[in-house]
């Protein structure tokens, strides 16, 4: 006979205690730490952080560890940890021409000052597989050189002089906090920036791509991308100055976008932005890129219709943490609805087949 | 959880959470736009109604969580505890002792009270959404009070099926003015949402909280040919044999057998010890 | 900065404040039921309910108004160190506090827009008395209809068109009462 199903909470328990084995995995393969994964899987930690929209490796190496390597798991133990601290107030804005550059290119000049610096980059690695390391190879000790102390100039500073690049102007608006306010639109770019910097990099990277191929496609040359350390600063209103709380990596890319003029602005470059936590450049070059097709309306440029400058569309699909639960929660039980519509189905056959009320 | 604050949530998300509810109350059918928290339960599972239960939850309630009618599914188990914890709050599975009822997709079956709250968790809360995608424009026809589209939708599945072929989420119209997503009840519920009980919807993915004080008028769109019909599986409860309540239809064997049950366990269970028995009832004969 | 600044904040923040919302709740869901509401004092002549609503609900993120007795410099301090909330006149306020002749005339205050009618100011009126006679209410929230003292000349300085409007609260000593705009009147 059927009687009610109950146990729900034992379930949960046992659920809950399985994970946590499957976590952990073999017992006889030692267990990781999340200094190792901090140190050794940066780039998942910088991912972490920059959609988790907190700057912490350690608890991000800690959510990685917990989350199985689901990094979409692991932003969202993030995001949820960040909802509960308390707020302080808001540092001042980082300035990225100060950065101390670990990487700093550009593909719109051969050279220019301050130099082309690869850094710890994939691009020229040939991708082979290792199996050095799959043997724990000891690392050679890279080549050293002193640092220049003297900051590395903006690319676009050299076409600003020339006028050749659209000025931004700051109008002294406060930026908005998409983590403190419920989105509303028109979004500002300073509110469609802050979405992308923590949308989702699949999503993001799709929609940039998008433009690459004609979808809204914006002409886009990288004219800098560079990523390092930055202070961050914080006045202290008490003490009427500002002091250094701390140092976070950056990664920052500015595109030179050909514009051919419109109606209302002239034959000029304009720029896509992005800027993210961490060393992060695919993600960086790809919230540039969207950006721009996002200013299609302040520019002056015909709306093509293309996924990519349509603000409502990205804005309100580039979170993962909102997408990914929305998703999966169709697993949860929808019996209830399902009923009604079975009986709604029977209804509307039964009509049709003119057999009339039961 | 004892480093976290009463009822999770710090004061300052209350005191939002709050401010929109009241405005909420103040404009039946509205859905308020609020600053949804990241809560430590994905979206899709409730946040919504989790960060109104929290909003309104006093440490000398008694809370009911159900989901799908049931007290015992998996979701309300989790959200249950998560209070139990975080506020230290009593549970029950009575709907008659509950202060606070947190829902999933139905409406209790005993009628509720003054002195209750019923928080609905809601997936989509804009009944115009599956018509129009874009929230710019949703926001426009509202405030227009243009809901042309939603009578046009209504009335093109009345040409085609000669029935109106919507079975859950069935829209409203709040007060006279705003048409409101019911969330996923199904529409034998609608007719209920008249009641003396307070009623908050939280949508926490979509940033949205709306709410009915209790006497609302809520009107089911219909047309005067086609006049709106609550309706459900047509069977008594195979367990207490009510005649009145919402019913699953559960699959008990291989050959495709099936029986009928209360998707209310609570309703259910309290009809069977006042003696009532449903024709499955291996006790019938008691 | 003076005790009486310092103190009257809720004792239990998270407890007192959500038993003095729910309170606050029931009276905007019922109106014209009279709640209980107590927890915060504030410097004289603000009412005990008063202080607690605004101790519930204002924080720096919600601009307030001061009305004519309420805006002493007691109120202020006491204002500036448990709410932190913003002091603006009519235009700017999303809540306002005061007697009724100080709070009128209701135009300068926000009443909403068709697209967000929750922008809109929420007033908090002391009354000298509050009790069930007077005007007969009816409306979202009540069953039959309600009755309730309110201040002369409210009903009729209510003319935005719904859904847009100004919602009232009524405090007296530690009681109070609620009127959002759905609320008919009639004397």
């Amino acid at each position: 006979m059927y009687v009610a199903v109950k146990g729900g909470e034992r379930a949960i328990d046992n659920a809950h205690a399985w994970l946590a084995e499957e976590r952990r995995g073999d017992l006889a393969v030692p267990e990781l730490t999340t200094a190792q994964i901090r140190e050794q899987m940066t780039l998942a930690v910088n991912r972490v952080m920059a959609e988790g929209s907190l700057y912490d490796p350690d608890l991000a190496a800690l959510a990685i560890k917990q989350a199985r390597g689901d990094l979409i798991e692991a932003i969202f133990l993030i995001r949820a940890y960040r909802t509960t601290l308390p707020r302080f107030g808001s540092s001042l804005p980082v300035d990225t021409g100060a950065m101390a550059c670990d990487r700093r290119i550009s593909a719109t000049f051969k050279d220019l000052p301050g130099g082309q610096v690869l850094g710890p980059t994939f691009d020229y690695t040939h991708r082979l597989l290792d199996f050095m390391l799959a043997a724990d190879g000891d690392v050679p000790a890279a080549p050293e050189m002193p640092v220049d102390p003297a900051p590395v100039p903006h690319v676009m500073s050299f076409l600003n002089s020339e006028g050749l690049i659209a000025q931004e102007t700051c109008d002294g608006t406060p930026a908005p906090d998409l983590t403190r306010a419920p989105l509303e639109l028109p979004a500002a770019r300073a509110l469609r920036l802050q979405a992308l910097t923590r949308g989702d990099e699949g999503f993001v990277l799709g929609m940039a791509y998008s433009t690459q191929r004609g979808y809204a496609r914006n002409h886009a040359f990288v004219g800098e991308l560079r990523i390092g350390t930055v202070p961050v600063e914080m006045e202290i209103p008490e003490l009427g100055i500002s002091i250094e709380i701390g140092e976070i990596t950056l990664t920052e890319c500015e595109t030179v976008n050909q514009f051919t003029g419109s109606k209302t602005e002239p034959a000029q470059f304009t720029r896509g932005y992005g800027l993210v936590f961490g060393q992060t450049e695919r993600k960086a070059i790809s919230m540039a890129l969207v950006d721009r097709a996002l200013r299609w309306e302040e520019l002056g440029e015909d709306d093509q219709g293309a996924p990519a400058q349509d603000a409502e569309f990205v804005l309100y699909h580039c979170d993962n943490i909102q997408a990914t639960g929305f998703l999966e929660h169709i697993k949860l039980p929808h019996y209830v609805d399902f009923q009604s519509e079975l009986e709604l189905v029977r209804k509307l056959r039964r009509d049709a087949t003119g057999q009339g009320a039961e | 959880m004892s480093d976290y604050n009463f009822a999770y949530l710090d004061e300052q998300t209350k005191r939002m959470i709050r401010r929109a509810i009241l405005k909420g109350l103040a404009i039946p059918g509205y859905q308020v736009p609020f600053a949804s928290r990241e809560m430590p339960m994905p979206y899709g599972w409730g946040t919504g109604g989790v960060q109104v239960s929290a909003a309104v939850l006093c440490p000398e309630d008694t809370l009911k969580v159900i989901d799908q009618g049931a007290d015992d599914t998996t979701n309300a188990v989790s959200i249950r505890r998560f209070f139990e914890r975080t506020a230290q709050i009593a549970v029950t599975t009575a709907t008659a002792d509950a202060t606070v009822i947190q829902t999933r997709h139905r409406i209790p079956e005993e009628p509720l009270r003054d002195g209750q709250i019923l928080v609905y968790q809601v997936p989509i809360p804009e009944p115009l959404r599956f018509l129009e995608p874009r929230e710019s424009e949703t926001r426009k026809m509202h405030a227009l009070e243009e809901y042309g589209l939603m009578h046009v939708k209504l009335y093109e599945d009345i040409s085609r099926h000669g029935h109106i072929a919507t079975a859950y989420a069935y829209p409203v119209k709040v007060a006279d003015r705003y048409v409101m997503d019911p969330s996923p009840i199904p529409k034998f519920d609608n007719p209920k949402m008249e009641m003396a009980a307070i009623q908050l919807f939280g949508a926490g993915r979509e940033q949205r909280i709306y709410a009915l004080p209790p006497f609302t008028r809520v009107v089911s769109l219909d047309f005067e040919d086609h006049p709106f019909v609550a309706s459900k599986a047509d069977h008594p409860c195979g367990l207490c044999g009510a005649q009145d309540s919402y019913l699953d239809e559960v699959i008990v064997d291989d050959a495709g057998g099936r029986m009928f049950v209360c998707s209310d366990t609570d309703y259910c269970a309290g009809r069977q010890v006042d003696g009532h028995r449903g024709s499955d009832n291996k006790e019938y004969a008691a | 900065m003076d005790n009486a600044a310092l103190q009257g904040g809720f004792i239990d923040p998270a407890r007192d404040a959500a038993r003095a919302f729910r309170a606050g709740m029931e009276a905007m869901a019922r109106p014209g039921t009279i709640q209980t509401l107590n927890g915060c004092t504030a410097p004289a002549p603000m009412s005990v309910a008063a202080a607690t609503l605004l101790s519930t609900l204002c924080d720096a993120e919600t601009p307030l108004h001061l009305a004519g007795t309420c805006d002493t410099d007691g109120v202020r301090k006491w204002v500036r160190f448990h709410l932190g909330a913003p002091l603006v006149g009519r235009a700017d306020a999303m809540f306002a506090v005061g007697d009724w002749d100080a709070l009128a005339p209701l135009d300068a205050y926000a009443v909403g827009t068709p697209d967000y009618p929750d922008r809109s100011a929420t007033l908090i009126v002391e009354v000298a008395a509050l009790t069930n006679t007077g005007a007969t209410l009816t409306g979202p929230g009540i069953a039959q209809t309600a009755t309730l003292s309110l201040p002369d000349g409210l009903l009729a300085a209510r003319v935005a068109r719904y859904p847009l409007g100004i919602d009232f609260y009524f405090t007296c000593g530690d009681r109070i009462a609620a009127l959002p705009r759905t609320t008919k009147g009639a004397r």
